[in-house]
Formats: C-alpha cells, structure tokens, sequence
C-alpha cells in the first residue's frame, strides 16, 4: 500500500498546466541557483568557444566572433534536478547545429566543458536538430554570470545540470564518458520526464 | 568499485520519526529512525517526498545534518514563507509519523579525512547543516584537522545548534566566529555586519595554507564568499560550494 503523510495536502499551483511539470517537479517563478564552486568570471576578450575532439579539425570563435553568429530566441521550460521547473523561460542564443555544420565528426556523444572545470556529457542526437543553444542572453538580457553568462549550454528536454554554464566547447567523443555530476551519482542521461534524477533512476 | 558503489539505484525507503527538537523559532531538527539507511558522508543530502491522500506529491532536498557515526538520521529544516513541504515538516510533523525519503545524494559538497584540511566552513542561516555534520564527523573521528567556521545569522536567536557550536569552539583546532547581521545583544563580541571581504580576509587561512572551503547558504551569500575568496587568493578549485533559495520550497 503506498505510503500517505499524515496531515499533507499539499497546494497544488492553479497557474501552472500539469501536464508542462514533470513527475516529482515544482513549479517556480524564481530562479534559483545551482554550482559546485564559484562563479567565474572570465573577460570576454580572453573568452572562446572551441569544437574539439572527434573532428577532423578543432575549430575556435572569438567572444567577438561568436557574438556575430545568427541568434535564435527560444521560449523554453526548465527543469532542475532539486525539484524546481521554470516555465516559459526566454533565452537567446546560437543553435548548436548551426556550430556543429562547421565540422565533420565520428562522434556519438558530446562532452561540455566549462570555466571552472565543470563538465557534463550527453549523446550527439540530443544536441541536434533544433534542441540545444550556445546561450547568451536571457529575457532579452546578457547572460548573467550567476546563470552562467558569458555563455552557457541550453539543452531544455534534460535537468538542467546538462545546460553546463559558462561553456567554452564541446569536445565530441566516440565514446561516452560521464561528466561532473555523472560521476558524483546523478543519472548519465537526465530526462525529466522519466525522473531519470540518479544514476539507475 | 566507487563507480560500481554510486550506480546502486537510490530507492524511497520511509523513516519514522521519533524526536522533533526545536532549534530557533523557524527551524526544527527531524530525528529519523531509517531502518535501511545505507550511510552517508558528512554534507549529503537526501530526497523526501510528501504523499497526500488524492496521491499528490511534492518533494524537496534537504541536507543531513547528523554526522555519518550518528545512530540516527537527523534532518534540520528551516519554515520557508509559503513553504508547501517545510511549513509541513516543521509544523504539522509528529513523533511516530512516517517520513519517506531517498539518498544519500551528491558526493562532491562532502568531507572525510582523507581530504584533509585545514578546513574553511561558511555559513548562511540554515547552511549550516551540511556543515554541522561535517563538524560532527570530524569531532566522532578525532581528527586532528584545523577547522575555523564563520556562521552568519540575522540574530542570535536565529543561530541554529547555538550551545552545539559552542561546545565545539572549545575543542582543540576548531575556531567558530559568528557574524549577526540584524540584531545583537548589546555586548555582543562577534562580528554585527553581512559578510565581506575584510571579514573573510581576518578569520580565513591565508591562501598558502591552501585551506579547503566549504560554502553553504543563500545564493547572495555564495557569491559573496566565494568570489571575496578567489580574490583574496584563493584555489576556486579548493572552494566547493552549494546554494539555496529563493525557491519558495
């Protein structure tokens, strides 16, 4: 017999559509931080985003140059693994398969990697076709530093410790290899909507 | 083998509680007796879910503030304005009631010895939890590792594990300042400021002595430390941080 709390009724959101909040999620007009050290801050002029790894040739952009690069604006929901859900989130950035034409790649599986040391690893096809961003603005803003600014990774359909901040590349791989998290016990892929939360989730 | 460890699915197992203690007028400790409890390490946390009877459910993290060595699970949690599951666990939860929750979780805003020190512990309000069970830990162990915590609380009813901090300040190699940043007893010896650069740079280790720091609270408070930290010369990679609110939780 499942379980009941003794007294809890809970308060379930009116605003919120249930069926845009996955199991285990709460819904928040906040926005919440979440980092295992602290906040870099790296001067734009020293900032580059490189494609490394599995290609044939790495490639690199300047701040300047990657500023430059066609900007899509993407109305999203977010969901962190320690509970919170953020619905219709406004960010700016470049799509991944836009930087991703640049290159040839045997690659299956991506590793981000992060100012800081942060790293985070995901399959190829869920950075592709219209599902990830290089982030840089958010509600028509630079991207704040807490939040990840310069730049961060922007991969909605995961928890949200997939859209690694303050990115500086993405390294393809043939194999996979867990990245920060991954390691310290949270599931290797991270979907929200089967509460993929901890490794054999 | 630690990667074979951490792929042991995690599942909800239910805790029944058996003391409530009272730690400030928001905040109380929930002693568990978990009967499954795997261990844990001093800074984890865990996962509790809240079951009403139509079957709706919401969950939160909430940081273990018993040492690995204690008999039982304790956690402390603070009544958070508009707090679906907190306003529960503080006000309506009973001695004998059932509680479920899942963990430990997170293995990287955690202390044992073999990481050794000397150690910097920060703490915002109830960001002290984590940290308290690294106290503890490290007091149950005997070890010998220097540790100086810097505790910034509103008032001094709002400090959490008052007289517990205190009977720890007087152990060897442990140093505990408090800074109240709302109110203070007139004769009040602490700091009376939030926290800044000259306030770190007066009670940390210098860089050389390449502490290893722990910062928990509320995100302007990480912040503030952790960047017044890196700046004072600090390894950010020796700096591990973690970071709550506001999230109406």
């Amino acid at each position: 017999m499942a379980f009941i709390s003794r007294g809890f009724k809970g308060r379930r959101r009116a605003d919120a559509d249930p069926s845009r909040v996955p199991p285990g999620q709460y819904v928040t007009d906040d926005f919440p931080v979440l980092s295992a050290g602290p906040t870099p801050h790296t001067p734009l002029e020293d900032w580059s985003f490189t494609i490394l790894g599995a290609v044939g040739e790495p490639i690199s952009w300047t701040w300047e140059e990657f500023a430059s690069l066609p900007h899509e604006t993407v109305t999203v929901d977010i969901h962190c693994v320690t509970k919170w859900s953020k619905l219709d989130t406004v960010w700016t950035g470049v799509s991944v398969d836009g930087l991703l034409e640049e290159v040839e790649t045997t690659g299956e599986y991506v590793t981000a990697f992060s100012d800081g040391g942060y790293t985070t690893n995901l399959p190829l096809e869920d950075v592709t076709d219209g599902k990830a961003w290089i982030a840089d603005g958010y509600d028509g803003q630079p991207l704040d530093p807490e939040h990840g600014g310069p730049a961060r990774l922007l991969v909605p359909h995961l928890y949200f410790w997939k859209s690694a901040k303050w990115v500086r590349g993405l390294d393809l791989r043939v194999e996979d290899e867990p990245g920060f998290w991954e390691t310290y016990g949270y599931h290797n892929y991270g979907d929200p909507w089967r509460e993929q939360r901890y490794s054999g989730d | 083998m630690a990667r074979a460890a951490l792929l042991r699915r995690l599942t909800w197992q239910l805790g029944s509680v058996i003391e409530l203690v009272g730690e400030t007028p928001r905040v109380k400790s929930i002693v568990l007796e978990v009967p499954d409890w795997p261990g844990h390490r001093a800074g984890q946390h865990v996962d509790v879910r809240l079951t009403a009877e139509d079957g709706y459910q919401a969950q939160r993290s909430y940081s273990i503030a018993s040492a690995p060595e204690d008999v039982n699970v304790v956690l402390t949690v603070e009544r958070l304005e508009d707090g679906e599951v907190s306003a529960y666990l503080v006000d309506e939860l009973r001695p004998g009631d059932g509680l479920e929750l899942r963990g430990p979780i997170g293995g990287y805003f955690v202390w044992s010895e073999l990481l050794g020190g000397p150690l910097f512990l920060l703490a915002g309000g109830s960001g002290i939890v984590p940290l308290r069970s690294i106290l503890r830990h490290r007091a149950a162990i005997g070890s010998a590792v220097p540790v100086r915590l810097l505790y910034s609380a509103r008032s001094l009813e709002e400090v959490i594990y008052r007289d517990e901090l205190n009977g720890q300040a007087v152990l060897d190699g442990v140093d505990i300042c408090f800074t109240l940043t709302r109110e203070w007893p007139e004769a009040w010896r602490g700091f009376r400021r939030r926290i800044d650069e000259e306030m770190l740079e007066e009670v940390s280790w210098l860089p050389e002595e390449q502490p290893l720091v722990y910062i928990c609270g509320p995100t302007p408070f990480v912040e503030v430390a952790a960047s017044a930290l890196v700046e004072l010369g600090h390894d950010p990679g020796r700096v591990r941080t973690e970071r709550f609110g506001p999230t109406g939780g």
